[in-house]
């Protein structure tokens, strides 16, 4: 993450970082002269270390270059020498992902139970409501269908709501809402009226928190025609896609997971934001194509490490993009490895999993050595009891067997 | 018998109780509105819907005659007929500070009834003849503005009965009339503001048309041709128009009253001096998105209208098997909502009603509900025979005498502002418009095989350019097995 950045003094030059193919764009302000660093922005889509291979294009571009101001304030005193960005964990990261548009754009909003002076119940809105008013940050009662149906009137009406499920299991309620009319009504319009909302929340298999708390809706929400859905896995990718979704006119359902808002990274002071549409390349490989997203993304790299001292070289992908699913990246991958490993939280009936399946068979099939394997939870609601609770969840030794599997 | 019980220390008692008993936001102009409002403690309720101080007196006696006979007459349980649980009682530990506001005690174990002894009284203006009564309190309203509003509902009235028929005839798919609510959708769209936000059920083409859409614009709609403004996506009656301020028809019920409310919401962000308006039958009150969206608008305190047309019946449910409250407008009681019952056949109470409810929901930031009284003279769709759960007669009495138009018209002939002339020129010229519209609708091509995919998301991702691109592989290689006023 660090090698993108570079801070420069007055008259440094830039070396260049091998691992990326950038643009970059050198500033030296007159500013900077006065000893101050100035930051350059070096841009690349999608995440840290990306396959000098792929280039992009199609999709919406979305990067938000320059800033060259000098924006120590940020940083910490004591990694003023060495490395910028400023350090901080993935719900500060949505925070100031959301603060950051509702500062942009007057119209941004937020909308859900417990958001205001509470600051949510996982703090991703603290802060927010005495910054900028009850109104702009309002406390709904509880009734998900409603205030989700509200959100939607005042995006028809030019407002840019995001509304919070405290749970994502929660928005099955608003389900009529979201399919009915939050998908639709820009369609049955006649492109007249649009609906820009963000809704999020955190959903996946938390700790312990039962089988209503532990729902993962990408998959009741993913063939819902008009709607975007995405899923954050670190506050680097969290803050941008946070952005992102907030200045896409087009509904977008933002997936967030319990048990990663205390993750810690390392993210530019300089704003940046997302392209909705792509998949992080997490690690390169050569054997075999992991394709993972939210949680997952860390039990997967866990078993690469095994992976690797066993001798096997895992390509990892994080598909970020849940609908649609970004089958450049993806096709890529799988023309290079010839192996396709899927592992998802999702139930194996229906999710995300067997959607990406029927994807990759329908356009990849003839690149395919092997069978696509797909390691999902079972078709069981969550168990409270801890040890049941990790079962139903895929873990480490189970990618280590499958990969191995795969690469016979 | 009860007021000359009075004793000043009584009297006093009652006082400060109902001062006490004020609701947490008790602005001052709670006690100006009508009497059907929130702080209202009396039922039942005076029958001028005016702000008048002096029925909070009227009020206040009732109250405690009532309670001064219950008082007499029970033991220690018993259920009371009125509402407010105004028993007097010497002072001892009046009240305790719950999370919510101040409540007094009582030591009489009373339940309130599920009903009061008198229905809430529903404001008129125009008798069953088409006469003002002697003293009510209604606007003047100019010619222009009568003329215009009955030619309206006479047009409302033309369209529905020759696109019905267009529809029996096979020309187009679906269709449903407002036939017995034509006021209801005139004099309700003719007290609001060109931009007002209006977020409809489905029978509520009236608003449309009183803002300016045209019969030809009615007619591409119901035939889904390329003019019209959805691009032929949705079924017929599902207009919608961002110019007029009409949010496009959902087939679904009584979604749009929370769009309604986020709508209201954003205008109380931006303080625009505008309202929004959301129409829905009395079937649609059964909903959980009406119930929250209630709350809600009540909570966050925005300028929204609610309209219920309680036309008795939701297709074949009578509204004695919808619910079993005194119909819609005591439920804004409930919630905190500001409510009124009018007659929905009497163009000018509606006019009033609207009128006012406008006024207060904008300045006093506050939802308003207003209750229609009326009748479906017509079945739910073409889909439908009503026939077949209600008598002809029944029908049939509403579409005479009670009919909205009837009355109105009685009214502006009295005044001198129409005659049968006028009347019989001005039908066989609509019916002949709507005529040649239907006629140049029906030529029009549909919309093409593009539109099918535009308009998902702002720009189409690439499955959706990849099946458009097969669906037009597919057409033209079997032409023939395609409708022909499709273009690709």
């Amino acid at each position: 993450m660090a090698s993108i950045f570079q801070g420069i003094g007055a008259a440094t030059s830039i070396s260049s970082s091998a691992s990326f193919d950038t643009m970059k764009l050198q500033f030296s302000s007159p500013r900077s002269i006065s000893g101050k660093k100035a930051n350059c922005v070096v841009m690349r889509s999608g995440g840290a270390k990306m396959d000098s291979g792929s280039s992009r294009n199609g999709g919406r571009a979305d990067q938000l270059v320059t800033n060259a101001v000098a924006a120590k304030a940020d940083t910490p005193a004591a990694s003023t020498a060495s490395k910028p960005g400023h350090e901080l964990l993935l719900f500060e990261a949505l925070r100031e992902g959301l603060e950051e548009e509702m500062e942009r754009d007057a119209r941004v909003c937020v909308m859900g139970e417990d958001v205001g002076h509470y600051g949510g119940s996982y703090k991703v809105t603290r802060g927010l409501a005495e910054k900028y008013g009850d109104l702009r940050v309002l406390d709904t009662p509880i009734a998900e269908n409603s205030f989700t149906g509200m959100g939607i009137g005042a995006a028809m009406t030019g407002l840019r709501p995001i509304i919070e499920g405290m749970n994502m299991g929660f928005l099955l309620l608003a389900f009529n809402q979201i399919s009915n009319n939050c998908g639709m009504l820009h369609y049955t319009s006649g492109g007249q009226f649009k609906i820009p909302v963000v809704i999020r929340g955190p959903g996946g298999v938390g700790r312990q928190l039962g089988a209503e708390h532990s729902q993962r809706l990408e998959s009741y929400f993913q063939s819902i025609p008009g709607i975007q859905m995405v899923a954050c896995s670190t506050p680097y990718n969290a803050k941008g896609l946070m952005k992102a979704a907030i200045r896409s006119d087009n509904p977008v359902i933002l997936f967030e997971h319990v048990l990663l808002y205390n993750l810690k990274e390392r993210i530019p002071d300089e704003e940046y934001v997302l392209n909705l549409e792509e998949a992080e390349m997490v690690r390169p490989g050569e054997h075999v194509t992991i394709l993972t997203y939210s949680r997952m993304r860390y039990h997967v790299m866990q078993a690469a490490k095994t992976l690797v001292n066993k001798g096997y070289d895992p390509e990892v992908i994080d598909i970020r993009s849940l609908k649609p699913f970004d089958l450049y990246t993806i096709g890529n991958s799988i023309k290079k490895t010839h192996r396709v490993l899927i592992v998802e939280e999702c139930m194996r009936t229906g999710g995300i999993g067997a959607s990406l399946t029927a994807a990759i068979t329908e356009n990849f099939h003839d690149y395919l050595d092997a069978p696509i394997m797909c390691l999902s939870s079972q078709d069981v609601p969550t168990p409270y009891a801890g040890t049941l609770e990790e079962w139903t969840v895929v873990q480490p030794p189970q990618i280590v067997a499958a990969v191995e599997q795969l690469c016979r | 018998m009860a007021s000359s019980c009075l004793t000043k220390t009584k009297h006093n008692i009652i006082i400060s109780i109902f001062k006490s008993i004020s609701i947490s936001k008790s602005k001052s102009s709670f006690t100006n509105r009508t009497s059907t409002s929130t702080n209202s403690l009396s039922s039942p309720v005076p029958k001028y819907a005016a702000y008048s101080k002096t029925n909070r007196t009227i009020g206040f006696n009732r109250c405690y005659e009532q309670a001064y006979f219950s008082r007499r007459l029970h033991s220690t349980v018993s259920v009371s007929n009125d509402v407010a649980q105004l028993v007097v009682e010497p002072p001892s530990q009046q009240f305790l500070d719950f999370p919510g506001g101040k409540v007094n005690f009582t030591r009489k174990l009373m339940f309130t009834s599920n009903s009061t002894a008198e229905r809430v009284h529903c404001y008129r203006v125009l008798d069953d003849n088409g006469q003002p009564f002697n003293d009510s309190e209604s606007l003047k309203i100019s010619k222009e503005l009568a003329v215009k509003m009955y030619t309206n509902m006479v047009t409302l009235e033309v369209m529905d009965t020759v696109f019905y028929e267009s529809q029996r005839q096979g020309r187009i798919s679906f269709y449903a009339t407002t036939t017995g609510e034509e006021a209801i959708n005139i004099a309700s769209a003719a007290a609001l503001n060109n931009n007002d936000f209006v977020f409809p059920q489905y029978r509520e083409p009236g608003v449309l048309l009183w803002r300016g859409f045209t019969l030809q614009e009615f007619a591409n709609q119901l035939f889904g041709n390329k003019f019209e403004y959805g691009k032929g996506r949705q079924m017929p009656i599902h207009y919608g128009s961002r110019k007029h301020s009409y949010f496009t028809v959902a087939s679904t019920v009584a979604t749009q009253i929370p769009h309604a409310v986020g709508a209201a919401y954003s205008l109380k962000m931006e303080k625009q001096d505008s309202c929004v308006i959301t129409y829905f039958g009395d079937g649609g009150t059964s909903t959980a998105d009406f119930h929250a969206a209630m709350n809600f608008a009540a909570v966050t305190e925005v300028p929204v209208i609610f309209f219920c047309r309680n036309n008795g019946w939701a297709i074949s449910t009578p509204v004695h098997e919808q619910f079993r409250s005194d119909g819609v407008v005591v439920k804004g009681k409930a919630y905190g909502v500001p409510s009124i019952r009018i007659d929905g056949n009497d163009a000018l109470a509606i006019y009033n009603a609207v009128h006012e409810a406008r006024k207060m929901a904008i300045k006093e930031q506050t939802p308003v509900l207003i209750e229609a009284l009326t009748y479906r003279a017509g079945h739910h769709t073409t889909s439908d025979d009503s026939t077949r759960y209600r008598s002809i007669d029944e029908i049939e009495k509403w579409r005479g005498d009670q009919s909205p138009i009837k009355r109105f018209r009685k009214w502006i002939e009295n005044e001198g502002w129409w005659n049968d002339v006028a009347e019989s020129e001005y039908r066989s010229s609509i019916r002949k418009q709507v005529a040649q519209a239907i006629q140049v609708a029906e030529r029009i091509e549909k919309p093409p095989v593009a539109d099918m995919f535009n308009d998902v998301y702002d720009v189409p991702p690439r499955n959706l350019n990849e099946q458009e691109v097969f669906v037009r592989k597919t057409v033209t290689k079997h032409r023939r097995d395609y409708p022909s006023d499709v273009p690709l």
